[in-house]
């Protein structure tokens, strides 16, 4: 009896591979978060041993997806919910879920190493990513024509950039779209005349460009104290996102660890920034 | 002689009718092959309806994504009756009965949130799912000119599908245009003026460029290939479709290679022999006797070089650069029908417009390589009566 219970158990188990097993925090979401959250459940893990964590990525959207099928217990995401998203939430689980601030991400706007450019303003950016401004010669660089490197439509960094710097218009139609921002970096060091964007962590190959707010206002370089401080101007929290109801136990413990000051310095060492203090957990 | 009653009742079952030689485990065996073979045919079957049950709403005209809805207030709760909250809220009888009224309302005011946050764009009202903005050009806010446009993640989302089918087409043909020649002439070569000794080291070594994983192509298109093709040619955008087209051109060569060489080698040697006696030399026995003799089944090996290329995913998406632009030039990026599905089908949510238009170019790819297939089919079959006298 027993070895036929333990056999519907696990074929259960097979049968909806991604639920949680008891004592398992699922966690699946933004691909930009996807290290983060791994060294967070590693260092998590190391210390409370009973405990078990389980990262995949997939994109903002896709861990919004599973948190609304009840697949995954935190969603990790690199933009805020979405008004759709929270309607779906509700309409499987009559909760808007809940939402946790977790680390503050810079998005650095990167170019050649051998581009002369070293700094532009917010207006010029929107212009080079919409394609208004067609040659490095209009910013003040050489004469060549600007080739814009982008990120899959299903990134949040892609959406976040978006939003931000080209304030929800398109991105114009010969941006090359590459596949993470590891690719995109390899593809701007290699190319004099390309231009991509990225978040901060994965900084090297090529070299990040001053950004300035207008014309008049001095170009900062992307820095703990520049994004903290909200100077830089393009920069934007990464949340969790979870049904309010297993916000208890394992879960909340994890979450508190996550914005305590221990969590937060595992953010540094990934090389995001951590949360300003007002926004931490005391433990 | 047994006298087995079963065997006067059932005439031919498990074979027994055939007489005193009755094999039943042959009789099983051929219904096993058989019902193997049926589902192969079930399987494709099913995989198109699929594909198609997803993309019907597109294709009939009955999914509309216009931004703006009209928007009832929270407070208006109790003036609404059940079937008109029912439908305001899209959902099914089944969730209704199971909401409560604190659900309810909560997600009503989320469609107010919803409507705030939605743009005051002035294409808001237009359902761009609808034929005429799938394929033909439109001046969308904020651009110049009328324009085909795939941007399905925007405020107003713009799925015109023509850039696409440009560049997978512009991919193809470079593929084709690179490999077919390439494999006819080492099909040729292989199965007509090699040496034996020869023969058994290039057929097999060609055979496995077929072994390497497209993905591996890929990342070789895109690491070495793209800038060593930019360094000798010159132009401007390192990933482009003949980067794609050269690389997607090593995955189809041997498909090519190995149908078109068997057609070659099943030519009647006396063909040969016969021209060799006449005078002719080797070259122009393979160029003028066999190849002709075997045009059908090298027809059919580009027409699944075809398919092949039309088909494949990951060296495209990693290689060609993926912009979504309308350009005949071959050294401009392209993104294919393949390569959208593949990266995109990940954020799609379920049900959605872009995930029915995803599937909608989806079909339209495997009706380009039924019609690719089933025309190659018709034209392999008059060369084949030709070749015998029939016509």
């Amino acid at each position: 009896m027993k070895t036929l219970k333990h056999i519907a158990i696990l074929t259960a188990a097979l049968a909806v591979a991604t639920t949680a097993q008891a004592g398992t925090i699922t966690v699946k979401g933004s691909d930009t978060m996807v290290i983060l959250a791994q060294k967070w459940a590693e260092t998590y893990m190391g210390q409370s041993p009973n405990v078990k964590i389980q990262v995949t990525g997939g994109g903002s959207g896709v861990g919004l997806a599973a948190l609304q099928s009840g697949q995954i217990d935190i969603a990790d995401s690199s933009r805020p919910i979405k008004a759709t998203e929270v309607e779906n939430c509700v309409k499987t689980f009559g909760k808007r879920p809940r939402e946790y601030k977790v680390a503050v991400d810079g998005l650095s706007v990167y170019v050649n190493n051998n581009n002369p450019v070293k700094a532009l303003t917010m207006e010029q950016l929107n212009g080079i990513f919409t394609g208004k401004i067609k040659n490095w010669k209009e910013v003040g660089g050489n004469d060549m024509q600007i080739l814009v490197y982008s990120r899959e439509n299903s990134s949040g960094t892609y959406e976040f950039f978006k939003e931000h710097v080209l304030k929800g218009k398109d991105f114009v139609a010969s941006a090359q779209t590459m596949q993470g921002t590891a690719a995109l970096l390899q593809a701007v060091e290699k190319d004099k005349s390309g231009i991509g964007y990225g978040g901060a962590a994965y900084g090297g190959g090529a070299r990040a460009v001053g950004v300035k707010k207008d014309a008049a206002s001095p170009a900062i370089e992307p820095s703990e104290a520049t994004v903290v401080g909200a100077t830089y101007p393009i920069w934007r929290y990464l949340y969790i996102y979870l049904n309010p109801d297993s916000d208890k136990g394992d879960i909340a413990a994890y979450i508190n660890w996550i914005r305590s000051d221990a969590g937060q310095k595992v953010v540094k060492e990934i090389g995001y920034y951590p949360l300003p203090d007002k926004l931490r957990e005391k433990q | 002689m047994q006298s087995d009653p079963k065997s006067k009742r059932s005439i031919g079952w498990m074979g027994l009718a055939r007489g005193h030689k009755a094999r039943p485990v042959e009789w099983i065996s051929e219904k096993l092959i058989f019902l193997v073979s049926l589902s192969a045919i079930v399987t494709v079957f099913l995989i198109f309806v699929f594909v198609a049950r997803e993309a019907f709403p597109i294709v009939f005209g009955t999914v509309n994504n216009q931004v703006t809805q009209k928007v009832i207030p929270a407070a208006d709760f109790d003036k609404l009756s059940p079937e008109e909250l029912q439908h305001y809220l899209g959902l099914s009888p089944s969730e209704f009965a199971q909401k409560s009224k604190d659900t309810l309302t909560l997600l009503m005011e989320l469609k107010e949130e919803a409507a705030k946050e939605a743009t005051k764009d002035k294409d808001a009202a237009v359902n761009t799912v609808s034929w005429r903005y799938i394929l033909k050009p439109y001046q969308w806010s904020d651009y110049d000119k009328p324009e085909y446009i795939w941007q399905p993640v925007s405020q107003i989302s713009k799925f015109n599908i023509v850039p696409l089918l440009i560049g997978s087409l512009k991919v193809t043909i470079i593929a084709l245009l690179f490999s077919v020649p390439l494999a006819l002439g080492a099909a040729i070569y292989v199965s007509q003026l090699a040496k034996p000794r020869v023969k058994e080291i290039v057929k097999p070594a060609i055979e496995l460029l077929s072994g390497i994983p497209s993905v591996v192509l890929g990342f070789f298109g895109l690491i070495i290939m793209a800038s060593v093709l930019q360094s000798l040619f010159g132009y401007q955008s390192r990933l482009n479709a003949f980067v794609a087209g050269i690389a997607l051109g090593l995955a189809v060569i041997p498909v090519v290679f190995s149908i078109a060489e068997d057609a070659l080698t099943s030519v009647p040697r006396s063909y040969v022999q016969a021209a060799l006696a006449l005078g002719s030399t080797r070259w122009e026995a393979a160029w003028k006797v066999v190849l002709p003799a075997a045009i059908p089944g090298v027809f059919a090996a580009v027409v699944l070089g075809f398919g092949r290329a039309v088909g494949e995913t990951m060296v495209v998406l990693m290689a060609s650069g993926n912009a979504s632009i309308m350009s005949g030039n071959l050294f401009d990026s392209a993104r294919t029908i393949t390569a959208t599905i593949a990266a995109e089908m990940a954020e799609a949510v379920a049900g959605g417009p872009h995930y029915r238009m995803l599937f909608l170019i989806g079909a339209l790819l495997f009706v380009i390589t039924f019609m690719s297939n089933l025309a190659g089919d018709l034209v392999m079959h008059r060369l084949k009566g030709r070749l015998e006298g029939r016509r």
